[in-house]
């Protein structure tokens, strides 16, 4: 008996649930191709551009007071944007995720609105709004501000299309983290303001920064919304996007790329936090389980 | 019948949250957004008509959702590739892949647009050799169906990658064991199951893809009739002061995208339910 039940080992034969080594091997370099043709391909041509001739030409390029004058709008108007979608993108995270109410499902929608409008259009709705022939062209007039082709509009436009990013994180997030532990807090006396900064935000501190992260390079990223309502004034409404178009368009490829690599750098940041964050968020969602 | 305890909710906020909620969407999203139907109101049926069906107008419809399609589809064949292998494959480098695969939404699209022309144009590093072979990629529909393949190519795979790694595997020794080969059951046992999330995903790309402008518009040459995609002609529209053309034309593309994105929601809906059940 003890001799059949070493030998009775399970086994399962490979072929039924994975693929022979070929095709294993086929499939991956299929993949690793594509990708290597889109986005490694791409990478390497952007760095490979900006240092074209050399790292002097590429620092001179990054000098050049309009690239700073780019660079400050850029921080402005993502500095504005950022922190207004982050407290909305909480509010609305904990009407939706910690309530129930009729019309809970259109108003998510709603909130999704921005991601679904191309951003031209995103752009092409605030010159319907505060243009000269706009419906509220009059009144901006009467008051003597500028929206349009003004700093305000590229705040606006930035503001519209980045808004989604940290609500859309966080309601999944707060859903499954369901009431229970701001229940218990109040129940043992915390006022409203005490459960959320020690209950509320410690449990949805990484999506809350995930979040941040996405909205932070898409508002120092947006080109098309940006551009309808810039105007490209050098020096005045031209963020780092814009600015790169326009060295491009006027043929020094070396400084554009000089800054789009700028603009490229704050993307990989991104990626790299995004791993981290997943990374950290994984074991605190696990003991989470365990504590149920 | 969804069940809910009817219980008082104790938690404080609610009215302060919703209140903000409700009046910065409004500000921020619903009311700009109005303008835009409140502006194709004023022009009148026959205006509108006229502006929407413009043969230049019809010529960048057919290009942009065209090239949006076939770059869809190329991002659900080889998307479906990618996740199978990050999924069910171990290599050196995976992971950095894996990371890799989210470059297309990170990397702002202008960036995107002039590395891609650079790279595609005659003397660039893969324009040259598509030259060699008679195919001219920069300033044609083919440019503008390969930018459009890498802004979209994150979504089949970020759609499909949780699904299958949520597919038991108990469900694959079943069929083996009942006696199907492996391509048996890839073939109806596997895919079946990943296809809601691949037509997702292919939804996503293809959505993504109509509204495009800063990929695209360095290296689609922008010729009125043969390259001019539609997000690009808007701007023209705006640029000549022609509110009411550029407005009637974004007016039926945002239609055309929120009915896709309602399809997909509904798709989306539904699928969650039925997972539900069981």
């Amino acid at each position: 008996m003890a001799s059949i039940a070493v030998r009775a080992r399970p086994h399962v034969a490979p072929r039924a649930t994975s693929e022979p080594f070929l095709v294993k091997a086929v499939l991956v370099a299929v993949a690793l191709a594509f990708l290597g043709l889109f986005l490694v391909v791409p990478l390497v041509a952007i760095f490979s551009e900006a240092f074209s001739k050399g790292g002097a030409p590429f620092v001179a390029a990054l000098h050049e007071p309009m690239t700073l004058a780019a660079l400050k709008l850029t921080l402005l108007a993502a500095g504005i944007a950022v922190p207004l979608n982050l407290v909305f993108g909480v509010a609305a995270a904990w009407a939706i995720a910690k309530f129930d109410f009729r019309g809970k499902s259109a108003l998510v929608s709603l909130i999704d609105l921005p991601f679904g409008v191309s951003p031209v259009i995103s752009g092409m709705i605030f010159i319907l709004l505060f243009g000269r022939q706009g419906i509220l062209g009059p009144l901006v007039q009467a008051l003597d501000v500028k929206v349009v082709f003004a700093v305000p509009g590229i705040v606006l436009a930035t503001v519209f299309v980045t808004f989604p990013f940290v609500a859309r994180e966080l309601i999944p997030l707060m859903q499954t983290d369901g009431t229970e532990e701001e229940e218990a807090s109040r129940v043992l006396g915390a006022s409203g303001w005490q459960m959320f900064w020690r209950v509320t935000v410690p449990n949805i501190k990484w999506g809350l920064l995930y979040g941040v992260i996405l909205c932070n390079a898409r508002a120092m990223g947006e080109f098309g919304a940006v551009s309808v309502v810039s105007g490209h004034i050098r020096g005045q409404t031209n963020t780092l996007p814009l600015h790169v178009e326009i060295l491009y368009n006027e043929y020094h490829f070396q400084a554009a790329f000089a800054v789009a690599s700028l603009l490229t750098l704050l993307a990989l940041v991104t990626l790299v936090a995004k791993s981290l964050v997943e990374e950290r968020g994984g074991p605190t969602s696990c003991q989470r389980e365990e504590d149920q | 019948m969804k069940i809910t305890l009817e219980k008082p909710n104790v938690l404080p906020g609610f009215g302060l949250a919703m209140g903000f909620t409700l009046f910065y969407l409004a500000l921020v999203v619903l009311v700009p957004l109005s303008t835009l139907f409140w502006k194709s109101a004023t022009l009148g049926g026959g205006a509108l008509w006229a502006a929407v069906t413009a043969p230049r107008v019809l010529a960048s419809y057919k290009l942009t959702i065209g090239a949006s399609l076939v770059a869809a589809s190329l991002n659900a064949v080889f998307g479906m590739v990618v996740t199978w292998v990050l999924v069910r494959y171990r290599f050196p480098g995976r992971r950095l892949v894996d990371a890799l695969v989210d470059f297309p939404f990170a990397l702002p699209t202008a960036v995107a647009g002039i590395t891609l022309t650079t790279l595609y144009a005659p003397n660039g590093w893969l324009g040259a050799p598509l030259e060699k072979l008679g195919i001219k990629a920069a300033f044609t529909p083919l440019g503008i169906t390969l930018a459009l393949t890498f802004i979209g190519l994150p979504f089949v795979v970020r759609t499909l990658q949780p699904v299958l790694e949520l597919l038991d595997p108990e469900v694959e020794e079943a069929a083996a064991s009942l006696g199907a080969n492996r391509w048996q059951t890839i073939l109806r046992v596997v895919l079946p199951t990943l296809f809601p999330a691949w037509l997702t995903g292919f939804a996503m790309a293809f959505a993504r893809a109509l509204g495009e402008y800063g990929s695209v518009v360095f290296i689609a040459g922008n010729m009125p009739m043969k390259t001019e995609i539609t997000p690009l002609l808007i701007i023209t529209k705006l640029e000549q002061y022609d509110y009411a053309g550029a407005t009637a034309i974004a007016a039926v593309t945002l239609i055309f995208s929120f009915v896709l994105l309602v399809a997909i929601n509904r798709f989306q809906s539904e699928r969650a339910r039925l997972g539900t059940t069981d």
